[in-house]
């Protein structure tokens, strides 16, 4: 069988000296490798995927093509709320060219699945639950084939009045056997009934965002000889996929292989199960390869979003700007199935007060099933919309103190040794302070020039803003976030590193992890981790699969720190095999302290009192030493029943600082700056790390001004690029970051996540600088045109 | 209430009622592909024959699944985000949007065919060494957006690159290192002249 390599094979292999169309390319089906790129923690290696990615030859999860292949395709509910009476399949399954025609009751194994709890059919048999709710899947020869397949399959529902409205389904008759409340949480601290001597109180809404990948989800499964299925597939996290998959196929999981193909992006849309079940049954009931990918359309109906929420606060101060109390009740929307709603709500809870000291804090969370469309993980997992809240409330309390917002913030900011309002001591680096002040010490931008291109006014081509009538704005705001997994959760990674000598006789490290490559740029500083501790300059990097042990999700902003933590420990534990090998064979005592006497360095073992060195091959002897490592972060506890605990590890902070001209007569924002001091740590990749900051930055002005799913009586109204928009290149303002390099006790290297911080307070910075240039109350991300224009202060 | 529903239904823009099955003919189906329909595109300077397609084809799908190029993308095949950006006859266009059979005789020029040999382009080049690559998928189409604007407009300004990119949307990056890569591709080419 030919199956298109999933990514530039390495080394890279002469090719012809003109342009040459590639014909899919006989290859092992995806078992490549990437080659390093130079450079060490602390560089700013270059991504060893840049170059297949440049030329095109990078191979996404579509992209993959194999002899024989069929073409596969969900059919989804167009209600939101439905029983379905009958489905009749026959219609479709006569049309020529397609291979099957799978039906809830195709299933073989468990009906349903999950990340928290299996409450999601893989088809749903006699409810729907929201609209684009899979009710069958086709394979056939063409994607058209199957797609006119999918139209022939005769559905007849009855629908009925969906539950739309979050407050009400706490109360409504459940629409689910597991009922409407995902989970309630309270946190209490302190003294409830506290006073100060001055209360603001706000209500505040979040609309729902969706992560917009731009790789849609795809994917191509492969029957294997053993009755098993091969999966190559763009994921955050194989095993958990593996694992549902092989729930739902009722296969034993080492049946089921996952390999990562190509991702284009995922921001927590792809923790979930999307087509992964559907593709591996279509495979294995026709026996044939099936690729399934979704459209744009489709891709806004196959995952989960960021959750909507309702929120209302009541901040307590004194007359000098401390904080007494937080109080705060937060509702958000889950939508139709649980996902992973349950630690959801649990950030938005912890985090819901902001990083400043709050001696006492009453928080009410609840996230709810509705019949919208299922939420759940997205960049910032709770701590977004909470943010949203905290500082439109902190602003609010500085208008009412006559403080400047950012003089409040340093006041009250948290330092390490505080508590948390879950009475969690902070034990870590938490430099809040360093943050706010070095996003505020950033210069400003000039002010508006009377002569400047009118493309950078607000509106930009639409050139219809008054240069006259632009107003200026300057907003600030700060937020932190838990790193990796809470709550008790068994988190870890498990990373291989392999150490041998190469074919061009020079030493070679190969590092075997299944942790997604999504476009973070783990691949680079797994190498870099690599050349630091072993001093081994080629470094390889094997396909991630389930072949090795799980490496938990890429999400969290925990790469860096867990399987960074697991590749590290793997090499320490190659170099100690290594170390003791050339002791045997030299006689030299390895007990104890004497360890000390061999290290490994520039690539010689070397005897610390000048008895020997050894080249690194040489003291390899023609066998290569290996060795796996788990790599676990500390352990965390659950929150109790009034909400304290320490179910944290690590935190990090960052501060952003927004400009914006605002048209208020047609209600345009142009972001003219946004300036952001994070703490990351130790920034084992400078250039990676901007990377980050600037692209989470421009998902936090997206959810400020443009980006909301509108739903209504539960339907989608925008699932396109054309009425859903993201921030273009005319956009995306001037981003001036500062990084706060604290290393962190515990964290390899030092170095906490630095992927979730610049989404969560860029928005409410945004929103802030259009309040400062309109005067206007704004409780509602995103902002829309109509709220400034057709709005009075 | 009843809704005899044939329909997927969740919009599907774009797809006309013309487009579902065909009735009246034999087992209610037209077979999609007429085995006798072939012709022959240009691409990266080589001919390629394509045999027994479906006409309704978007030239983006038949070069990535029938010609194995598939470093166009596919974020959206609606027009929305470029990354299927291609070449026809020197013009820049979404390879989503023209039907292959239209693109018979016209000279394509795919992502493949910016490299010479294993030397990348400098816009190439400039976006592996500024760190204007994360996940990569935007990247094709914006190789090829970018080296089309350098060619026309070496001088660009600051404004006239982000209205150029404008129509390439890019989900990781924030665009930031993107305006770096193609400042440094500027910087190469002056220094060059
Ligand atoms: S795929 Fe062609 S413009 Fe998006
Ligand atoms: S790098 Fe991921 S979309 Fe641009």
């Amino acid at each position: 069988m030919t199956v298109r390599a999933l990514a530039a094979p390495a080394p890279p292999t002469p090719a012809a000296p003109t342009p040459t169309p590639a014909p899919p390319t006989p290859a092992a089906p995806g078992r490549p490798q990437l080659e390093a790129t130079p450079g060490r923690v602390g560089e700013s290696a270059r991504r060893p995927d840049g170059i297949p990615k440049v030329k095109g030859q990078f191979a996404f999860s579509s992209d993959l093509w194999a002899d024989g292949m069929l073409w596969g395709r969900t059919l989804r509910s167009p209600h939101p709320a439905a029983r379905i009476r009958a489905v009749d399949t026959t219609a479709a399954a006569r049309i020529p060219g397609v291979r099957a025609v799978l039906t809830a009751g195709d299933v073989p194994g468990k009906p349903c699945y999950g990340l928290e709890h299996a409450d999601q059919p893989v088809f749903a048999g006699d409810v729907i639950r929201y609209q684009g709710e899979a009710v069958a899947a086709v394979a056939a020869d063409h994607p058209e084939i199957a797609w006119r397949a999918a139209q022939a399959i005769a559905v007849d529902y009855e629908p009925h009045e969906p539950l739309t409205d979050a407050e009400a389904a706490i109360t409504a008759p459940p629409i689910h056997p597991d009922g409407n409340v995902f989970r309630h949480l309270t946190i209490t601290r302190g003294d409830p009934d506290a006073t100060g001597d001055v209360t603001v109180e706000g209500t505040y809404e979040v609309g729902m965002q969706d992560q917009a990948f731009l790789g849609p989800e795809s994917g191509m499964a492969i029957p294997s000889d053993d009755g098993g299925v091969e999966l190559f597939i763009s994921t955050q996290w194989l095993h958990v996929d593996r694992d549902q998959v092989a729930a739902c196929l009722g296969l034993p999981v080492d049946r089921v292989r996952l390999t990562l193909a190509g991702v284009g992006g995922a921001f927590g849309a792809r923790e979930d199960v999307s087509l992964q079940v559907h593709v591996c049954l279509l495979a294995l009931k026709t026996g044939r390869p099936v690729k399934m990918v979704y459209s744009r359309e489709e891709s806004f109906f196959g995952h989960v979003h960021r959750h909507p929420a309702r929120m209302s606060y009541r901040h307590t101060a004194t007359r000098d700007g401390e904080l007494v109390k937080v109080e705060a009740r937060l509702l958000l929307d889950g939508g139709a199935y649980a996902s992973s709603s349950t630690a959801v709500i649990a950030n938005a809870a912890c985090f819901a007060a902001g990083p400043y000291r709050v001696p006492n804090a009453v928080v009410d969370g609840w996230v709810v099933r509705t019949n919208n469309p299922p939420c759940g993980a997205m960049r910032g997992f709770g701590a977004v919309q909470a943010c949203f809240g905290h500082e439109s409330q902190m602003d609010k309390l500085a208008a009412a103190l006559g403080v400047d917002p950012v003089e409040l913030r340093l006041r009250n900011a948290l330092r390490g040794g505080d508590e948390l309002i879950t009475g969690q001591r902070l034990t870590g680096t938490a430099p809040a302070r360093e943050v706010i002040e070095a996003a505020a010490a950033h210069p400003l931008p000039p002010p508006p020039d009377p002569d400047a291109d009118p493309m950078a006014l607000p509106g930009g081509a639409g050139l219809t803003a008054e240069r006259a009538d632009v107003r200026r704005g300057v907003g600030f705001a700060v937020g932190f976030k838990n790193l990796m997994y809470s709550e008790g959760f068994d988190d870890y990674s498990t990373a291989s590193v392999r150490l041998e000598e190469g074919p061009d006789g020079r030493p070679l490290a190969t590092v075997h992890c299944a942790a997604a490559e999504v476009g973070q740029g783990f691949v680079t500083l797994a190498q870099q981790i690599v050349r630091s501790e072993l001093g081994v300059e080629r470094v390889v990097l094997r396909a991630a699969d389930t072949q090795v042990g799980s490496a938990g999700s890429t999400s969290a902003s925990r790469q860096t720190w867990m399987s960074g933590g697991a590749v590290q420990a793997a090499c320490v534990a190659a170099r100690d095999a290594l170390l003791r090998r050339v002791a045997q064979a030299r006689g030299v005592d390895f007990q104890g302290a004497r360890r000390q006497l061999l290290t490994l360095r520039d690539g010689e073992v070397v005897h610390v009192e000048g008895v020997f060195r050894v080249p690194l091959v040489e003291a390899l002897g023609g066998r290569p030493v290996e060795e796996v490592r788990e790599y676990r972060h500390a352990p965390t506890l659950p929150l109790d029943d009034r909400g304290q605990g320490d179910a944290h590890v690590s935190y990090a902070f960052a501060a952003h600082r927004a400009v914006v001209d605002v048209d208020p007569e047609l209600g345009l924002v142009r972001v003219v700056q946004i300036a952001t001091g994070q703490d990351v740590g130790r920034a084992l990749n400078p250039l990676q790390v901007t990377g980050q900051i600037e692209g989470g930055i421009a998902q936090g002005l997206g959810l400020a001004v443009m980006e909301e799913i509108v739903v209504t009586d539960g339907r989608v109204r925008n699932p396109s690029f054309t009425d859903y928009l993201i921030p273009t290149a005319l956009d995306m303002p001037e981003v001036l970051a500062t990084l706060i390099e604290q290393p962190e006790p515990g964290a390899p290297f030092g170095a906490k996540g630095v992927g979730e911080p610049p989404t969560i307070s860029s928005t409410p910075a945004v929103v802030a600088a259009i309040r400062a240039a309109t005067g206007l109350p704004l409780t509602r991300v995103p902002v829309s045109p109509e709220d400034i224009a057709l709005a009075r202060p | 209430m009843s809704d005899q529903s044939q329909s997927p239904g969740y919009a599907e823009a774009g797809r006309a009622e013309g487009s579902a099955v065909p009735a009246g003919s034999p087992g209610g189906v037209a077979p999609l592909i007429d085995e006798s329909a072939t012709y022959a595109l240009r691409v990266n300077g080589r001919g390629e024959a394509v045999k027994a397609a479906w006409l309704g084809e978007s030239l983006l799908y038949v070069l990535r699944e029938r010609l194995g190029l598939a470093g166009s993308k596919n974020a959206c095949e609606q027009g929305e985000c470029g990354s299927c950006s291609v070449f026809v006859d020197g013009t820049l266009v979404c390879a989503c949007c023209v039907l292959a059979a239209d693109a018979v005789d016209a000279d394509i020029v795919t992502v493949e065919g910016l490299a010479q040999g294993e030397a990348l382009s400098d816009v190439q080049r400039c976006f592996v060494d500024e760190g204007a690559v994360q996940c990569g998928f935007c990247t094709p189409g914006l190789i090829v957006a970018v080296t089309d604007l350098l060619d026309r407009c070496p001088h660009a300004g600051d404004m006239e690159v982000r209205e150029a990119i404008s129509g390439n949307l890019c989900r990781c990056t924030g665009y930031g290192r993107i305006f770096a890569a193609v400042d440094a591709v500027r910087r190469r080419r002056e220094a060059r002249a």
